[in-house]
């Protein structure tokens, strides 16, 4: 029989974001013992690198009077580009100004309506009211009908989740940090907690809990080129899917920003564009306006992305060590207006490409951002499949998003989300009993010590788990991309069928003593690359266009076919993922045109 | 661009196999353009040594986890250019907090300790009224107070501490700094007197010899130095009245 700690709780959150701190607060206000999980301190999350802002219509600021629940909504509907679930958006939309006031009530220093005129970038002038003065502003983001993003200057997540932290502190709520959930302890109807390892010592451990709650995160370094932090591998989505009964909801609705500098990936953001920088390729021609006359840079995110995407498949693309980008070029704004209004991109530049935006052209390329797709759950946030199991946050396919998040949205939907659903985890937990036997226990331990022997001992082979992974991000980024079309989506799964198969051989190099972390690596290599194969599966079958999926040979939504959710289980023991499909669900606003203008029929999809 | 051949020293230990003897290994990388300390690393461990531990997480000096002695000053690795550095340069872990392993440090239970001491959360008798409209603050509070919250708990003020070396319990500049965060907010309700209980000591503000290490070593220029002598000032006066 294994050796090991067991630690049991009510409700064991993984994941220690914004979404599972919000959960784990909502529980623990309840009288229910909670303990966190985190790969990394709670604060070093990747909820803590968001910038831009959070939606909620409060209304306050002049160019978000009128704004309301209602509007948020329909925003919410197009900007999803019909692929959400109208119930869940409803839900979300009427609690975030409730959220948003509740931070500020914990001590997020928000930023406030300064009472007078201004006049803003297009030289339209605006009044704030007096009346307003104090209360919690709000900034313009893509896709909104109303300014209704609040922010705190340029460091939202930042100081949401210290702030989250900080309650989660004061209430005493357990944290293990840098501890992994490395499997789903189930016997095929009910969650029963997950074995993690100690990334401190190597240890196997296990943690039993009446609800489980999944908030790890999106799964932006399957792309490599990715924004996202390099903790994010969607390893909560693949644990869950492991257990052969859960789904992911829509794994191919990945969304793409158009500037990611080369070779960190950090975003540039839509300001220096805004503003009014260029964007040029090899012969420093600027090929924007060839594509798009009218929006030229300003056409939405998605379609710069896309003909940027064009531009370097055409041979414009500029070579570098890190593969081929363009240039985005400012340096004839002036010394002045760098310095002060785009001060946080010059500093970027400075520190992470060691160049001066002021001289210099800054190499840029449309990055991976966002990951709409995630675990499936029902309204109440419960996973589909496992009693017992919830998910929240951008591990979630809760599904507000759609096929295309709006920016700001996905803030909101931590907050909101840990809110609402963590109540209903409360309410189940409370009425929840359970029983699990020490044999699943040991059961499911051995299991993974079994996983851990075989990659000491390169039992099954000798596979190298970074070159893996290479070639894996190399799949996406080249064939499962911007652009979509049946031949590339082909090759993709073709590759990464192939790849999946080496993941099961790999043995690493370093012995895999203690927090060994080539060890961790080659434990995650299999389910990443089979969310890397439900994402090449599910766009092949997609045989349209809708949000952030755009697919070259089938261009126009497809609402007769296709206005569904794709599921992606991966049976138990099976070598590829079995495709299956439910409805939308759609309450209040039927299908129809976005209205985001004639280059944009795609998604817009809002800043940051 | 001829690229140069870098040579990085770096200490490794691992403290779970302690009859293993700390010592500093030799790597060498070929620079590349535009290349930080995270490449860097990231290539030793891939190509060279599957062993080496070092944090980064959000590698963009958001998230305060990379710090380490670049050349003997703390500083985020992840925004470190290579083309800053010499030829050779030597990679130590952040004295003053518990070592994990070779350039991997537990700067996270240093830190919530820390929130736990000082009650880094707000203090308020009011209750939530999902209702009701905010409270209102001026702009200028709310900008005041986010000043003091960009501290992203990276441990560099720490680390080049002298005090640290002499008070283990020292709460340091950045524990100073989010006393500050607190003190400012007109949302916390707590009296000077109890801040007074919180960093009134030589583990608190009188501990501090002021000679600003800390500030010259944040990395995200927080002003430590006037949030020092603003919390020590209070804090004066504070204990004068008791
Ligand atoms: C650069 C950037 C800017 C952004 N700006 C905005 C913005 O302005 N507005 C907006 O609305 N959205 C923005 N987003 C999106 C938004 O920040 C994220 O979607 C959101 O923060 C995700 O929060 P989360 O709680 O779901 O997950 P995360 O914050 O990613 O947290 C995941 C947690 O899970 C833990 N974890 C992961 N795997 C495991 C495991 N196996 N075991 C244990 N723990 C695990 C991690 O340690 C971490 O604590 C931005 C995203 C990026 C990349
Ligand atoms: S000024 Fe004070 S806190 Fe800063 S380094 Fe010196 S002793 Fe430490
Ligand atoms: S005050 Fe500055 S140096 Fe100190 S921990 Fe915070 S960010 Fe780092
Ligand atoms: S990796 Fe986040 S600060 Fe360096």
């Amino acid at each position: 029989m294994s050796n090991y700690d067991i630690f049991s709780s009510d409700v064991l959150v993984v994941g220690a974001g914004l979404a599972g701190e919000r959960a784990a607060v909502a529980a623990a206000e309840k009288g229910l013992n909670v303990i966190i999980l985190s790969l990394v301190p709670p604060r070093r999350s990747h909820s803590t690198a968001a910038q831009g802002g959070m939606q909620a219509s409060l209304g306050n600021s002049a160019k978000g009077l009128g704004d309301s629940p209602d509007v948020h909504f329909v925003d919410t509907v197009k900007g999803s580009d019909w692929g959400c679930e109208q119930d869940v958006a409803r839900i979300f939309v009427e609690n975030a100004p409730i959220a948003v006031r509740q931070m500020s009530y914990w001590g997020v220093p928000w930023n406030r309506v300064v009472a007078g005129k201004k006049i803003l970038h297009d030289g339209t002038e605006i009044e704030d009211s007096p009346e307003k003065e104090g209360l919690i502003t709000a900034r313009d983001f893509g896709g909104t009908a109303k300014w209704r993003t609040c922010y705190t200057s340029d460091g939202t997540g930042h100081t949401l989740q210290f702030v989250m932290d900080s309650i989660v502190i004061k209430l005493g709520i357990t944290v293990h940090d840098r501890t992994e959930a490395i499997s789903i302890i189930h016997d095929g109807d009910r969650c029963y907690g997950v074995v993690a390892r100690c990334l401190r010592t190597g240890k196997l451990r296990v943690y039993t809990a009446k609800s489980t709650v999944i908030a790890t995160g999106g799964y932006g370094r399957l792309y490599g080129a990715s924004t996202n932090a390099i903790i994010n591998e969607g390893s909560g989505m693949f644990i869950a899917q492991e257990t052969g009964v859960v789904p992911l909801g829509n794994m191919e609705a990945v969304q793409f920003h158009p500037t990611g500098i080369v070779p960190s990936w950090i975003l540039v953001t839509e300001g220096a564009r805004g503003d009014g920088g260029y964007l040029r390729d090899k012969n420093l021609h600027r090929f924007m306006p060839d594509y798009e006359p009218v929006k030229k840079e300003l056409a939405s995110r998605d379609v710069v992305s896309r003909r940027m995407m064009q531009h370097i498949r055409k041979g414009y693309g500029v070579e570098s060590p890190y593969g081929e980008h363009l240039w985005l070029d400012i340096r004839h704004l002036g010394e002045k207006h760098i310095n002060t209004n785009l001060r946080e991109i010059a500093n970027i530049c400075r520190n992470f490409a060691g160049i001066d935006p002021v001289h210099d052209l800054i190499p840029v390329r449309p990055t991976q951002h966002y990951s709409m797709g995630g675990i499936r759950t029902n309204a109440q946030g419960m996973a589909y499949g496992l009693e017992g199991l919830f998910a929240i946050g951008e591990a979630a396919c809760w599904d507000l998003h759609g096929f295309n998040r709006l920016g700001g949205n996905s803030l909101a939907e931590t907050v909101v989300a840990g809110m609402v659903i963590g109540e209903e985890i409360a309410k189940y937990t409370k009425d929840a009993s359970y029983n699990v036997s020490t044999k699943l226990l040991d059961e499911f331990v051995g299991q993974q010590e079994d996983r851990i022997d075989a990659l000491i001992s390169n039992r099954n082979g000798s596979e190298n788990v970074y070159e893996i992974r290479r070639e894996m991000e190399k799949t996406l980024s080249t064939y499962v991309g911007i652009f979509r079309n049946g031949k590339d989506l082909q090759t993709a799964v073709n590759k990464l069928d192939e790849l999946y198969q080496r993941s099961l051989k790999v043995g690493i190099r370093s012995g895999g003593k203690g927090a060994d972390p080539e060890l961790a690596s080659a434990l995650r290599i299999k389910g990443m690359v089979r969310l890397a194969y439900c994402i090449a599966a599910g766009a092949l079958n997609r045989t349209e266009s809708r949000g952030s999926h755009f697919r070259e040979d089938y261009p126009k939504r497809d609402d007769a076919n296709w206005l569904k959710r794709t599921l992606a289980y991966w049976p138990v023991g099976a070598s590829k993922p079995e495709l299956k499909y439910e409805p939308v669900k759609i309450t209040e606003l039927p299908p129809g045109d976005r209205g985001y203008g004639e280059a944009s029929a795609q998604a817009s999809a809002g800043k940051a | 661009m001829s690229n140069r051949l870098l040579t990085f020293n770096i200490f490794r230990y691992d403290p779970n196999t302690p009859e293993i003897e700390p010592k500093m290994q030799k790597f060498q990388v070929e620079e590349e353009e535009r290349m930080t300390l995270f490449i860097v690393l990231n290539k030793i461990r891939e190509e060279q040594d599957p062993t080496l531990k070092f944090d980064f997480v959000c590698r963009a000096a958001i998230c305060g986890s990379c710090a380490m002695l670049v050349n003997g000053k703390p500083t985020l690795a992840c925004k470190t250019l290579t083309k800053d550095l010499p030829n050779e340069t030597t990679l130590m872990p952040l004295p003053a907090f518990k070592l994990l392993g070779d350039l991997s440090v537990d700067t996270g239970t240093w830190f919530r300790e820390m929130s736990i001491k000082t009650e880094a959360w707000v203090h308020t008798d009011k209750v939530f009224d999902p209702k009701a409209e905010e409270e209102r603050m001026s702009n200028d509070q709310a900008l005041a107070i986010y000043e003091a919250e960009r501290c992203i708990e990276c441990g560099c003020c720490i680390a080049g501490c002298a005090t640290v070396n002499i008070r283990p319990d020292f709460l340091g500049a950045a524990g100073i700094n989010r006393v500050a965060r607190f003190m400012l907010d007109p949302r916390d309700e707590r009296t000077e007197q109890e801040y007074f209980e919180v960093v009134g000591s030589d583990d608190g503000v009188f501990g501090c010899v002021g000679l600003m290490a800390c500030d010259d070593n944040c990395p995200i220029g927080i002003p430590l130095q006037g949030q020092l002598s603003y919390v020590r000032r209070k804090m004066a006066v504070a204990g004068w009245r008791r």
